[in-house]
């Protein structure tokens, strides 16, 4: 790993001037031949590369109606140029929204387009070249598919669907990324993308529950694969491992048994993560998905729940309908099937957010706001969530629900500026494939609008606490947060500032807050 | 007829035909592309009215743009209202017969000529002095801002300097277009210059980024309605591969 400077954060955003170049370079790790293969892909680079690659990318646009429309549409006005966190961050001109579609835009217009064909040079038309392949391994690996840029497009062109389509031509031909394309792998053989087998999970899941028994008195469960069980919780696997993660996955747990919900979680289908997405693969993200279907068949469930994660809510609430009939108005068999089991008076799925939501709401869940007391909480909007998602049927829930959560848990919330919240909120940087750690540099100088926003917010209202209710967020600040002089305990999940304010019934009186 | 007034309105049938063929096949493939999943993004309405109201936020008023850049939101809103406007203004010379009341109340459009200037030569700065947009430029970029700003201003300088072309003929000429009674063109070779880069203009919208006309009201993101949970939303492609599906 190169050595790299911090950006310095100042008083406010600045656009940086271009710095053509900056992130030039071979890209993150390849997948090897046995990654590729075990997706269906070819294990390595093929001979006729150009020709295989003009053809999926023929196939893809006759494929996805988004495609021709944003490729066809532009007219270079450059209203998203400054508005991606990584050109933001690193001034690389192809890291501006535009540009970054140029890479396969020109290529569309040698090979698709009659001014491409005959006057390649007045529209900008190129070959698709080895260079030209670099760049799109290079820079498709420098979107998070955070759909920033598709807000401020008058066009609703949105990059992320150009990106997950440069993957999935890129895969055709043999290169594929490492890291998404290895934990695809760990989900089609396990089940979830650490590779995490039933019975390691079984041991940490009786572990937590000793340690929540031994910190407040109550014996909350978190099972496993409890058939008849009414509500299934799909959550990201990082939840089961990772701080701060783990303490989000508690206080779920403790909001289904304070509600006296009966509730599983499933070793089949033990990831919420969909990488699938990522990768532009339909049939790939389906597979990851048909799990969680066979799981909520086989178990019987009446209910699916899905933990904090930011693309995996995208991909529940707005692609599992489509992709494995989990959701309502289904008229065809195979869909119906599930739909006819799951209890249409919830919406399904749902995100665990709306369920502790609508207990507060009802009054069924009671805290003890002071708990949090030592917190001045801010709130990061996840990206697939905000701009992919909706919470709570209503205009704007997803904005609107993580907040009351975190206001019901907690007195003192203070917002981050306009401009870097909700529909306009900066990704954390390590998004859409993107937190892997030979991809360092890059997730560092992507974060630097966040982190902006976020000293911005410290120094003003005294912040000291980032909640997130994405895993990949959570990690991601994690880890750059020090390069920032920021504490990096400072994230938490959303449902751990209500597992610490939560009042379960029978708990000790004495309880003590966790010190941080 | 003289050489100049065939090959003109050759011209004209050409540049129109290309023009209506070429899109009506761009909007036939758009239209006939599924869209295999529900991307809409926020603020995505809830209901299909609030689609038609955020298209019409959308094309009418630019509302994204105008959150992404106030200065290019400018330029581009009033050039391209100001293209509506005198395009209305242009009608009563192709009106066949008797000029209705309302067309004839049109003049004092001529007016939007001069804040068309503005917006291009303002679109046309930026690509010039903003280095993220010269970035992103294309030759073909410069060259259609300068083709309308031609257009704009050798029809400034026939409306509003001494430039004027024989007005009879123009009317004549204009008309003979639509009711096929075709007739001399006038002889001014600003007018001609004019109408060559117009119809040229309409030829080339087809295989141009013009297509935004058209492909702004098939964008998956603004024109779907956020509602993936309540009504399953599945294409053709997708749905064969459930046929050979055990059902999980």
């Amino acid at each position: 790993m190169a050595k790299f400077d911090t950006p310095k954060l100042e008083t406010y955003l600045k656009t940086p001037a271009l710095k053509r170049d900056s992130m030039t370079g071979g890209g993150p790790f390849k997948a090897n031949a046995d990654m590729q293969k075990s997706l269906g892909f070819p294990g390595e680079k093929v001979d006729n590369w150009q020709q295989v690659a003009i053809e999926k990318m023929a196939d893809t646009i006759s494929k996805y109606r988004s495609l021709p429309v944003f490729l066809d549409a532009c007219v270079k006005c450059g209203a998203c140029a400054d508005k991606c966190h990584y050109f933001l961050g690193t001034g690389d001109p192809k890291n501006m929204p535009v540009a970054r579609q140029d890479l396969f835009r020109s290529v569309y217009r040698r090979h698709f387009t009659f001014a491409g064909k005959y006057f390649p040079k007045l529209v900008g038309a190129k070959e698709f070249d080895e260079a030209m392949l670099d760049d799109w391994y290079n820079y498709f690996h420098q979107c998070s598919e955070c759909r920033r840029c598709s807000v401020y497009c008058p066009y609703g062109i949105d990059t992320a669907e150009i990106t997950m389509a440069a993957r999935e031509v890129m895969n055709a031909i043999g290169v594929g990324q490492k890291y998404c394309n290895q934990i695809l792998g760990k989900v089609k053989k396990i089940g979830n993308n650490l590779g995490m087998p039933e019975p390691a999970l079984r041991d940490t899941l009786l572990d937590l529950e000793e340690e929540i028994e031994e910190d407040t008195g109550v014996a909350v469960k978190l099972p496993l694969d409890k058939e008849g069980a009414e509500i299934l919780l799909i959550t990201p696997s990082a939840d089961f491992f990772a701080e701060p993660h783990i303490d989000g996955l508690i206080g779920y747990a403790k909001v289904f048994h304070q509600s006296g919900a009966s509730w599983t979680l499933s070793s089949y289908a033990s990831e919420g993560a969909n990488f699938g997405m990522f990768i532009g693969n339909y049939d790939i993200m389906r597979e990851g998905a048909l799990r969680i279907r066979k799981a909520a068949l086989d178990l019987g469930v009446k209910r699916i729940i899905v933990g904090e994660c930011g693309h995996a809510w995208r991909v529940a609430y707005s692609f599992w309908n489509t992709l494995i009939g989990i959701g309502g108005g289904a008229k065809d068999e195979y869909a119906r099937q599930l739909q006819n089991q799951l209890d249409q008076n919830y919406p399904q799925p749902q995100h665990i957010i709306e369920y502790t939501y609508d207990l507060i709401q009802k009054g069924q869940l009671t805290f003890d706001k002071s708990k949090n007391d030592h917190r001045t909480v801010t709130f990061h909007d996840s990206c697939n969530v905000a701009r992919g998602s909706n919470m709570g049927g209503i205009a704007n829930g997803q904005f609107i629900l993580p907040r009351e959560v975190i206001k019901a848990a907690c007195n003192h919330f203070v917002e981050m500026s306009e401009g870097t919240i909700k529909t306009s909120t900066f990704c954390c940087g390590g998004g859409g494939g993107l937190l892997a750690d030979d991809l360092l540099e890059l997730r560092v100088k992507g974060a630097l609008p966040r982190m902006q926003a976020l000293k911005q917010s410290e120094e003003k209202s005294g912040v000291n606490t980032l909640a997130a209710l994405c895993a990949i967020c959570k990690s991601q600040f994690t880890k750059v947060l020090p390069y920032y002089d920021f504490d990096p305990f400072m994230v938490v999940s959303v449902h751990q500032l209500v597992s610490e304010a939560l009042i379960l019934d029978g708990a000790n009186s004495q309880q003590e807050s966790k010190a941080l | 007829m003289s050489l100049t007034s065939i090959l003109f309105i050759v011209f004209f049938y050409l540049a129109v035909s290309l023009c209506l063929v070429g899109v009506t096949l761009k909007v036939i493939q758009y239209a006939s592309t599924p869209v295999p999943l529900k991307i809409p993004t926020a603020p995505a309405p809830l209901t299909q009215f609030g689609v038609v109201l955020r298209m019409m936020r959308e094309v009418f008023l630019f509302s994204s743009l105008f959150r992404a850049s106030k200065w290019t939101w400018l330029f581009g809103w009033l050039f391209h209202w100001a293209l509506v406007l005198l395009f209305i203004r242009h009608l009563p010379y192709f009106w066949p017969g008797e000029t209705p009341e309302i067309l004839r109340q049109t003049e004092s459009l001529k007016y939007a000529a001069f804040p068309l200037i503005f917006g291009l030569s303002g679109l046309l700065a930026r690509r010039f002095f903003v280095d993220r947009v010269r970035y992103i430029s294309s030759p073909s970029d410069y060259l259609l801002l300068l083709l309308l700003i031609a257009i704009a201003l050798t029809g400034v300088l026939m409306t509003f300097a001494s430039y004027y072309p024989d007005m009879g003929m123009v009317y004549s000429f204009a008309e003979g277009l639509i009711t096929l009674n075709w007739s001399e063109l006038p002889s001014e070779g600003i007018f001609l210059a004019h109408i060559f880069m117009v119809f040229f203009l309409i030829a080339i919208f087809p295989i141009s980024k013009m297509l935004h006309a058209p492909g702004v009201f098939f964008s998956p993101t603004l024109n779907q309605v956020d509602n993936a949970r309540k009504k399953r939303h599945i294409s053709d492609w997708a749905i064969d591969k459930e046929k050979n599906s055990k059902g999980g």
